[in-house]
């Protein structure tokens, strides 16, 4: 593959929205240095780069700034033509944006409330969630994916990276949160659809193991239970804490912000 | 080109959504025939046709729905090349989204909150706005549309059209609110190419006439100031109500 431009790379560790963009580069077999950022504390190079957001993931092509995960994604699919991640027909590609919307706007926010929620909320978010994915379901049992072993039809393409690279938090969230929202037997075609791209080679380089995914998200939900312990007012665990002072409980809340933001499958 | 019969178009006459998918069509020389809407009460086909959010603008094009408009909008570049509305390069292509996501992301909610507000909560949603505008502002005296007529350049392009087709409401809101959003002095390039923008033809056949957008606006205002009073309790009532701001002011249609 012909790469004489230089590629730069903005990423958390943890964030499904950097895994996005991280897959879709290996995907495209390019090269590319990577930046680690921490979400708490953004880089100078972070904050020139994406003024506006201030968050990863950031592409640098030749120095210049792409951002937002589905702005980039399309950017590089765009750039370097071979192994296409998005159909060529119009129609096609329209119900793949469409889906990559719905993700973003229903799904995954529906996804972070189960995990930042707890009682009678928790239960209204796990709900919500499973609502969602009866869509996805559906679509994929009668509807527009049909038949299909990918989104994206025989490879993976633009629609599997965007719910791919956040649905293994739903395992995540299941284990830590001790709640069911991937049940095989109710989203049959879904959970094989999941278990199919999680064996990818390329998915299994791009994402972090489970362990360490279990244990960043037990640590953040154990920040968020001790600041609903200090206050008597915080509804959702994780908002802003009444009286919570201290520069730890406001990074807590900022980094509750930031995983709540990057759930979005 | 399609014989006419095969574009239909289900909209609201209020709705900036529905605006941009109207004017879109237009800029292509495309005919279609338009359904119109009724926000709270969906018909059977806009159900069928968009069933996850049951809202406009959807278009058919020979029976297939494509929904959510910049999804729509993108759709009509792709499939009818002339008049193109995207740059063809890949980065411009990727600044006119991201500043879509923007426009809807941030500006959109931040014009509506100052819509469903009053007092301080509207004193703060103006301040939102204006800070909006001047990342806009800044883009167009020295970044990315330096130098440009319009965001697409020469020509509307898809920015244009998004971020226009919901700024004539900023002056629906500055009669009706008394509010001052898009102040010349500050907003100079900002101001000028949304005068530039509603002074094209394909533009002002598309938006409807400002005492109508007026009315309808004063109307919504009505109902909310009715609303946080007290006076009207009935439950379909408010959500006819707020259904009809979601739709009309801060974009939440498709």
């Amino acid at each position: 593959m012909d790469q004489s431009s230089s590629l730069k790379f903005l990423g958390s560790w943890a964030d499904s929205h950097t895994h996005r963009v991280r897959l879709a580069l290996k995907l495209k077999g390019l090269v590319f240095e990577y930046q680690e950022e921490d979400s708490v504390n953004p880089s100078p190079a972070l904050l020139l780069h994406n003024p506006i957001y201030k968050k990863v993931p950031a592409l640098l092509h030749d120095g210049r700034p792409v951002v937002e995960s589905l702005v980039i994604l399309q950017y590089i699919d765009e750039t370097w033509t071979d192994d296409p991640i998005m159909h060529a027909d119009p129609f096609e590609r329209a119900i793949v944006r469409f889906w990559c919307h719905f993700a973003d706007d229903k799904l995954g926010p529906a996804v972070g409330l189960v995990f930042s929620s707890a009682g009678e909320g928790q239960k209204a978010a796990v709900d919500q969630v499973h609502e969602n994915l009866k869509l996805l379901e559906r679509e994929l049992r009668d509807g527009a994916f049909k038949g299909r072993r990918f989104f994206g039809g025989d490879n993976i393409g633009l629609l599997d990276i965007v719910l791919g690279c956040g649905s293994y938090w739903l395992a995540v969230f299941e284990e830590v949160m001790e709640v069911k929202l991937v049940d095989p037997d109710t989203f049959p075609l879904f959970h094989a659809w999941l278990r199919d791209f999680e064996e990818q080679k390329e998915v299994k380089e791009t994402i972090p193991p489970i362990d360490k995914l279990l244990e960043h998200a037990r640590g953040i939900r154990q920040m968020m239970l001790s600041l609903s312990t200090d206050t008597t007012t915080a509804t959702t665990i994780g908002a802003p804490a009444t009286g919570s002072t201290t520069s730890n409980n406001d990074a807590a809340v900022e980094e509750i912000g930031l995983l709540q933001e990057s759930l979005v499958l | 080109m399609d014989p006419p019969s095969s574009l239909k178009l289900l909209g609201s006459w209020a709705d900036s959504h529905t605006h941009r998918v109207q004017l879109a069509l237009k800029l292509k020389g495309l005919e279609f025939e338009y359904q119109e809407e009724d926000a709270i009460n969906p018909s059977p086909a806009l159900l069928l046709h968009n069933p996850v959010y049951k809202k406009v603008p959807v278009l058919l094009h020979s029976d297939r729905p494509v929904v959510e408009s910049v999804v729509i909008l993108q759709y009509i570049d792709e499939t009818w090349a002339d008049n193109p509305i995207m740059p063809a390069d890949p980065f411009e292509r990727a600044v006119a989204r991201f500043w879509c996501h923007f426009a809807e992301d941030k500006l959109a909610p931040a014009v509506g909150a100052v819509f469903s507000s009053s007092g301080e909560g509207q004193k703060t949603a103006v301040d939102q706005v204006h800070d909006n505008l001047k990342l806009l502002e800044r883009e167009l005296r020295d970044g990315a549309f330096k130098g440009k007529r319009f965001f697409g350049g020469d020509k509307i392009g898809l920015l244009d059209i998004v971020l226009g087709c919901g700024s004539y409401w900023l002056a629906v809101f500055e009669e009706v609110m008394e509010v001052k959003l898009v102040d010349p002095g500050t907003f100079p390039v900002f101001h000028a190419w949304l005068k530039d923008f509603e002074e094209q033809n394909e533009v002002k056949e598309t938006i409807p006439a400002i005492d109508k957008l007026l009315e309808y606006a004063r109307g919504i205002r009505q109902m909310m100031l009715s609303l946080s009073n007290g006076t009207s309790t009935t439950a379909p009532a408010a959500a006819g109500t707020t259904s009809a701001i979601n739709v009309a002011v801060d974009g939440r249609s498709g």
